[in-house]
């Protein structure tokens, strides 16, 4: 059983952002349009963040893409009320859509702030429309319900399927979530974590390697390696 | 047989009739209950986007409104239950007045967490699916639980004056009668009936007290149980249960003087209740004072970076203004006119409660809200802004009405002192009843 994990080098990363635009066009997050934007209500399974440390001129500023770090003892997961957010046997973190109730307490709980509120219903221009993800995994969601990255679950599942119908075996590099297959610079890396083997797994154990928050024990999926 | 009671016919004085003046009251209280409940029929249908609420700041006013209520309901609980183990006999006049506060805020502050769910028809996923390691549903079991009990507690104290309503209100409406004949369980008032109905009461008040710190540590929960800066503290817990007696006590001193104005109840809730209020309400404005420094000067001193970021906004940034009206409003001003006008002046002390609850409801607000604003990942970005919309403040509104609507229908229909446990004898006792209302004398005070 894989355990899925995801490795982000920051020396390659030159936050082109164009993982958070793969992401929405895989996983159909709704246009916020400027006003709801504004407000900080856009939905983005995928961020880059700028950190800034001193002051001029003396400035360092590192930008940190953030996905979904798929907790290992995730801060979201003992606190909803319903089950409606869980770890799947493969260790990635999923919501079930027809049973969050909206209250809103995993948003709150996760240190990470991975976790979106569906405020209103979804919208898209029309153009937009016709060229939605059909996948059923990614269905736009309803108002009221929180979402997040998923490590593009709906990819996985048909990875597995174009495997048994070409009669092999599924191997975990069959698959890759969309910010990791798109990234410009190549600096984002997936794979098991339980394989010795695999390159996500070596890169984890670099010296350069880091998570977010290490400290407060919830133990991310997400390594990066360190900048400079 | 009933109990012997002095000041019978001022009890009752006011079931007699309904007038012009409580129809415009509860017209207005209705209005703005209706208003309350279209807005929030318009923000299911419209999501809840039409709030202020956004990402960082997932909870606003409701959750606020949340805490608040159960706090309010802590006032009922604490001076029937605790005081009542406690042998503390001057608060027999006052139990049900301050009961009535417990029963009709805590379907608010129930409903509160209903109107912030983005999905309240899926209110029975809680028990379908129900997850008991969430802070959740223990929310959920303690203050149903803790709703059950009151509305028991409360009902089972008021069966002796339903049965006494009965057999003398004779000149009510027929439906208001059979009202009183149905509620009043066949009460027939025998020694042996108070004998029980006493046994009962002081055995609930003991699983009310544990209910009741259980109740609102739970609630603070909510927040302490995560690992935000502002909120993963122990102290929130004690914190918030000491704060939700003191605005609960103080809406008792409100509601006790009002009740007195208006039904002309003066000799039975007389000047002695509010001194020994106020003797209350001056410890724990004290007790805030102590955790308020025990809470921030933990924070400030070890000064962890994420903490402190939501000190800062507190103490100096976005939100100072509202922290330090808050501290002049619960805690300075209150104190000195508790110390220095309150004694046997009705007046200053409703001023100085009114000031307790605006400060106790910005304080829950400054709780949660900088917390939100500044979330461990963003500590350093500054971001997060929340300002209530017109929905939230209808809604907010429309609660507060329906407390005073359910308060002020009650009262008119039911004896708000409660005539069997103020009375000077009971049926089968001899002796003369210990929670005699007459008046103690100033020196007691």
């Amino acid at each position: 059983m894989p355990r899925w994990g995801m490795v982000i080098d920051l020396d390659k990363c030159f936050a082109c952002q164009s993982c958070t635009a793969a992401c929405r066009m895989e996983n159909n997050t709704p246009v916020a349009g400027k006003d709801q934007a504004g407000m900080g209500r856009a939905i983005l399974w995928n961020e880059v963040l700028p950190f800034t440390e001193g002051e001029y001129p003396n400035v360092v500023e590192t930008m940190i893409p953030r996905p979904c770090m798929h907790c290992d003892n995730p801060a979201c997961i003992k606190v909803c009320p319903v089950q409606a957010t869980f770890k799947n046997e493969e260790g990635t973190v999923l919501i079930d859509y027809t049973r969050c109730i909206g209250c809103r307490l995993c948003t709150v709980a996760c240190p990470f702030t991975v976790r979106y509120f569906n405020w209103y219903p979804p919208e898209w221009p029309e153009e937009m429309k016709a060229h939605l993800n059909p996948e059923p995994e990614v269905a736009p969601r309803p108002k009221g319900v929180v979402e997040k990255c998923t490590f593009c679950t709906q990819r996985l599942r048909k990875a597995r399927e174009t495997a048994e119908a070409a009669g092999r075996t599924f191997a975990a590099t069959d698959y890759i979530p969309a910010c990791v297959q798109t990234c410009t610079g190549h600096a984002r890396y997936f794979g098991d974590l339980d394989d010795p083997n695999s390159l996500v797994s070596k890169l984890a154990h670099s010296p350069r390697a880091y998570r977010l928050f290490e400290e407060l024990g919830t133990q991310p999926k997400v390594y990066y390696l360190k900048q400079g | 047989m009933h109990p012997k009671n002095q000041h019978e016919k001022t009890i009752l004085a006011p079931l007699h009739r309904v007038t012009t003046g409580d129809y415009l009251l509860w017209g207005a209280l209705l209005a703005l209950m209706l208003t309350g409940l279209a807005a929030w029929i318009w923000q299911y249908l419209q999501g809840l986007g039409i709030t202020g609420m956004n990402r960082p700041v997932y909870w606003g006013v409701y959750i606020t409104n949340f805490v608040f209520f159960i706090g309010l309901a802590h006032s009922g609980t604490f001076i029937s239950a605790i005081l009542r183990i406690a042998g503390q006999s001057w608060r027999a006049p006052l139990t049900r007045a301050a009961e009535a506060i417990t029963l009709f805020s805590l379907p608010f502050g129930a409903g509160s967490i209903i109107i912030d769910m983005g999905h309240p028809e899926r209110i029975l996923n809680l028990i379908l699916y129900g997850r008991f390691q969430s802070p959740i549903m223990w929310d959920v079991t303690a203050v149903g639980l803790y709703m059950l009990s009151s509305i028991v507690f409360f009902y089972l104290s008021l069966l002796p004056d339903i049965a006494l309503c009965r057999d003398r209100l004779t000149n009510v409406p027929r439906w208001q009668q059979r009202m009183y004949k149905i509620l009043a369980l066949g009460w027939n008032g025998s020694p042996e009936q108070f004998r029980r109905l006493e046994k009962v009461l002081d055995g609930m008040a003991v699983f009310m007290t544990m209910l009741v710190v259980t109740v609102h540590t739970v609630v603070s929960w909510l927040f302490g149980m995560t690992v935000q800066p502002g909120w993963h503290t122990a102290l929130i817990g004690p914190f918030f249960l000491l704060g939700a007696i003191l605005s609960g006590t103080a809406a008792v001193v409100i509601a006790l003087a009002i009740l007195r104005k208006v039904y002309r109840l003066e000799k039975v809730l007389h000047t002695g209740l509010f001194n020994s209020l106020r003797k209350l309400l001056i410890t724990f404005v004290l007790g805030w004072l102590y955790m308020m420094i025990a809470e921030h000067l933990t924070i400030g001193y070890a000064s962890m970076t994420e903490e402190m970021t939501v000190l800062n906004d507190k103490f100096t940034g976005t939100y100072s203004l509202i922290f330090w009206s808050m501290t002049v409003l619960v805690f300075v001003v209150p104190l000195l006119v508790f110390i220095f006008k309150g004694k046997n002046n009705i007046g200053w002390m409703v001023f100085a409660s009114v000031l307790i609850n605006i400060g106790m409801w910005m304080e829950r607000y400054i709780v949660i809200i900088p917390s939100e604003t500044s979330p461990r990942l963003f500590h350093n970005m500054g971001q997060g802004s929340y300002m209530p919309h017109l929905p939230e403040v209808l809604i907010t509104l429309a609660c507060f009405a329906g407390l005073i609507f359910l308060y002020a229908l009650f009262t008119r229909f039911f004896p708000i002192v409660p005539i069997w446990e103020t009375a000077e004898a009971l049926p089968g006792h001899t002796h003369t009843n210990e929670t005699s209302p007459v008046p103690q004398p100033a020196a007691s005070d």
